[in-house]
C-alpha cells in the first residue's frame, strides 16, 4: 500500500522571540523542526507499512531549506521525500496550501502509485488552524478522518479501515473505506528513533523536488497570495493594560509576603473570600 | 463570471485600496450572521451560546438577522436546541433534521451545512473551535472555496462592513487581524470560553426555518460502530473553574509542579500549566492553559513561574483577577496581571499554600494536601 504523509517545517515555537520595539518576529537563529503533530501521523504510516507492506512518501511544501525536515523524516524511516517549492506558493493561506498539496498528491499518485491513505498532522504549532488536512481531503474527495487515536484494522482486499476517533465527550469507533485522509491525535503512538540504516540511506537519498509546473499546477491564480481568500491586514502585539500589575511588597519572610498577597486579593475582591472558604471546605 | 469587462487595474495608494476589490456580484446577496449550534447526543456545546452572544453584536452592527443552524436526527433535541438558540439571541433558526445526522460524521454534516449555506447565503458563519467544529469548518470552507480564520480571539465589523477576525499568530507570539475580502461567507471559529457567556433572555422567540437535505444513509460510507463516552474522571473542569492555579517554566523541574497542585488542593481550585510544561511532558495536555489548550475565565488565577507569552495571555485574559508570581518584574505577564509578587515561585508557593490554609480552614491543620 502507499501512504503519503504531509509534514511542515516550523520554527521551534519555544524559541521564537518578538523584537520588543518593532514587534516583528526575530527569525535569526530560531531552529526549525518537523511540526510535532506531524510525527504522530508519520509514525502511524510507518507502522502500517511495516504491518501490511508498501511505501511511505513524505511531502512538504515550503522553501528549499524545508528539505531538512524531509531528510529528517527519511532518517525516521520514510521511503521517499517530495519537496514542493516555488515562489508562487509564497503567502498561501490554508485554502491555497490545500490546493497545492492536493495537486502534488495527485502527481505523486501518477508517478509513484495512488495513495491508499494520506496522512496530515492534526494541526501545526505555528498556524494552529487544523484546516489543511480537511482541505486536502475535500479537494481529493477522500473520506476525512481527523483526531484519530488508533487504527484498529486495515484490510486492502475489502478496502476497509476501522479506527477510533476522538469526538466531543468520547471516542467513536468508526468503520470507513480507503482511500481516506487521516490526522492522528498527539500521544496516539510513540515516534520511533530511526535505525542507523535509515540514517545512512537518508544522507544519500535524493529528494524529489517539484515546482508548481512539475506538480501539475496549471492555474497559478489558485496559489499563494492570489489563491488565498483570507488577507492578513495587521500583525501586532497586544497592548498592555493601562496599569501594570501592582507589586506586593516583599516581607522579611515568605510567609509575610504571602499574608500581604492574600490581604490584597481579599481587599480588591471582597467576594472571593467567601468563595474560597466554600471551595476549600468542599475539599 | 457575470462581468465580461476586464478587471480594473489595482488602485495605487493605501494598502486597503490595493487589497479591497469590489465584492463580486455573485456574493452581493449574502446577508445575515449565522452561528452553527453544535449538538451531540442532545447536548448543545456551550461555545455555541458564547458565539450567539458574539454573533448578536455583529448582526446588530450590520443591521441584519442572527441565524442559528441546528442539525441532528429528527426529534425533540433539535427543537429544544432551537428554543435555546432564541433565548441566547438568535432571530431565526435553520433546522436540518435527518436520520443521517444522528451522530456527528464529517460527510453528512459537511454536505448538509454546505447545502444550507448555498441555499440561504449568510455573509458570516461562525463555528466553535472544538473537534467537531474544526473538522466541519475545514471541509465546508474548502467546498465553498471561501476564507476561514481559526481560533479567533476578537471579532469585529469593520467600517466597510467586512468581518475583522483577530487571532494569535506565529505560535502565539503575536496577534493578527484577518479579512476574507472577496468571498462569502466569511467563516471563523472561536475556542470555547474565549467569548463571555451571554445573558439568557427567557421567553425570547424567533422563526424556525426547516431545511431538507438530500442524503440517504446508504450513500454515507463511514459508519459509527460504537461510542465510548469519556469517564468523568478523565475530564478536568479547568475551563469552568472559579479558581485556577498554574505553573510554568519558572518551576524548573517536574517535581516542583507538585507545589502548584498543593496550593490548588488547599484552595479547592483546578490546576493547569503553560505550554512548555506540556511539551516537556511534565504535565498532561488536558491541563494546558492558553490558545492551544484551555481558555479559562476564573474569578482568581494564580500563575506561578509563567512568563506570559501571547498564546498564554489569550487563554487567561477573561479572569477577573490575575496574580503573577515571577522572578522577572519585566516578564510579559506583568502587562496583564493585576497583582504581582516578584519572587521565586518555588520558594513562595509553599508559604502561600500555608498562609491560605491557615486563613481558610484554621481549625483543620491535619488537612494539608499531599
Amino acid at each position: 500500500m502507499h501512504f503519503v504523509v504531509c509534514i511542515k517545517q516550523v520554527p521551534d515555537s519555544a524559541q521564537i522571540r518578538v523584537h520588543p520595539v518593532t514587534n516583528t518576529i526575530m527569525r535569526q537563529g530560531v531552529p526549525t523542526i518537523i511540526n510535532p503533530y506531524d510525527l504522530f501521523s508519520l509514525e502511524e504510516a510507518l507502522r502500517l507499512r511495516d504491518k501490511v507492506g508498501g511505501e511511505v512518501t513524505v511531502l512538504t511544501m515550503g522553501p528549499p531549506m524545508a528539505s531538512d525536515s524531509l531528510r529528517k523524516a527519511l532518517t525516521i524511516g520514510a521511503d521517499r521525500a517530495v519537496l514542493l517549492t516555488d515562489r508562487f506558493f509564497a503567502g498561501s493561506d490554508t485554502l491555497a496550501t490545500s490546493y497545492a498539496l492536493a495537486q502534488a498528491i495527485r502527481k505523486i499518485g501518477e508517478v509513484f502509485g495512488t495513495p491508499d491513505i494520506v496522512f496530515a498532522g492534526k494541526q501545526t504549532i505555528d498556524g494552529d488552524t487544523a484546516q489543511v488536512g480537511p482541505g486536502i481531503a475535500k479537494r481529493l474527495d477522500l473520506l476525512q478522518l481527523t483526531y484519530v487515536s488508533a487504527i484498529v484494522d486495515i484490510d486492502d482486499a475489502s478496502r476497509s479501515i476501522k479506527l477510533e476517533r476522538r469526538s466531543e465527550g468520547g471516542t467513536q469507533l468508526l468503520q470507513s473505506r480507503l482511500p481516506c485522509l487521516i490526522t492522528m491525535l498527539e500521544g496516539s503512538n510513540v515516534v520511533r528513533r530511526g535505525k542507523i540504516d535509515d540514517a545512512l540511506r537518508a544522507a544519500r537519498a535524493e529528494i524529489v523536488t517539484w515546482n508548481a509546473k512539475d506538480a501539475g499546477i496549471e492555474d497559478l491564480q489558485l496559489c499563494g497570495l492570489r489563491g488565498s481568500p483570507t488577507v492578513v491586514k495587521r500583525v501586532f502585539a497586544p497592548a498592555a493594560r493601562a496599569e501594570k500589575a501592582a507589586q506586593i511588597e516583599l516581607g522579611a519572610k515568605q510567609s509575610e509576603t504571602a499574608d500581604a498577597l492574600i490581604e490584597t486579593i481579599f481587599t480588591k475582591m471582597p467576594a472571593i473570600e467567601a468563595d474560597l472558604t466554600k471551595l476549600a471546605a468542599g475539599f | 463570471m457575470s462581468d465580461p469587462k476586464p478587471a480594473p487595474a489595482p488602485q495605487a495608494g493605501g494598502s486597503r485600496a490595493s487589497m479591497k476589490k469590489e465584492l463580486p456580484e455573485k456574493f452581493r446577496d449574502h446577508k445575515h450572521v449565522w452561528v452553527f449550534v453544535e449538538m451531540e447526543r442532545g447536548v448543545v456545546h456551550p461555545v455555541s451560546y458564547e458565539l450567539l452572544g458574539e454573533g448578536r453584536k455583529l448582526a446588530d452592527q450590520l443591521g441584519v438577522e442572527l441565524g442559528g443552524v441546528v442539525m441532528g436526527a429528527p426529534g425533540e433535541d433539535v427543537r429544544n436546541a432551537a428554543k435555546e438558540a432564541f433565548v441566547y439571541g438568535a432571530d431565526v433558526v435553520y433546522t436540518v433534521e435527518d436520520a443521517v445526522l444522528q451522530d456527528y460524521r464529517n460527510e453528512p454534516y459537511s454536505k448538509g451545512l454546505t447545502q444550507l449555506v448555498n441555499a440561504h447565503k449568510p455573509e458570516i458563519l461562525l463555528l466553535g473551535a472544538t473537534t467537531l467544529g474544526r473538522d466541519l469548518a475545514g471541509s465546508v470552507a474548502t467546498t465553498l472555496l471561501t476564507g476561514l480564520t481559526a481560533d479567533c480571539t476578537e471579532l469585529r465589523v469593520d467600517d466597510d462592513k467586512s468581518l475583522a477576525a483577530t487571532r494569535p499568530t506565529f505560535g502565539g507570539s503575536l496577534l493578527c487581524t484577518i479579512y476574507t475580502l472577496n468571498y462569502r461567507p466569511q467563516m471563523a471559529t472561536v475556542r470555547p470560553r474565549v467569548m463571555p457567556m451571554p445573558e439568557r433572555q427567557e421567553g425570547r422567540e424567533g422563526r424556525i426555518v426547516p431545511f431538507k437535505i438530500d442524503l440517504v444513509e446508504s450513500d454515507i460510507i463511514t459508519k459509527i460502530l460504537s461510542f465510548m463516552p469519556d469517564r468523568d474522571s478523565n475530564k478536568s473542569n479547568l475551563a469552568f473553574a472559579d479558581v485556577v492555579v498554574a505553573g510554568g517554566m519558572g518551576l524548573q523541574s517536574p517535581e516542583n509542579y507538585q507545589l502548584v497542585k498543593n496550593l490548588a488542593a488547599v484552595l479547592g481550585a483546578e490546576f493547569g500549566a503553560s505550554r512548555p510544561l506540556i511539551q516537556k511532558g511534565w504535565v498532561t495536555s488536558d491541563r494546558q492553559i492558553g490558545q492551544t489548550g484551555k481558555t479559562i475565565r476564573p474569578k482568581l488565577y494564580i500563575a506561578a513561574g509563567i512568563s506570559g507569552a501571547i498564546q498564554h495571555r489569550v487563554g487567561v485574559e477573561g479572569a477577573d483577577m490575575i496574580v503573577a508570581i515571577n522572578t522577572d518584574k519585566n516578564a510579559p505577564i506583568m502587562d496583564f496581571a493585576h497583582l504581582a509578587v516578584v519572587t521565586d515561585a518555588i520558594r513562595f508557593l509553599p508559604a502561600l499554600t500555608e498562609a491560605f490554609r491557615k486563613r481558610l480552614s484554621p481549625h483543620s491543620k491535619d488537612r494539608l494536601a499531599g
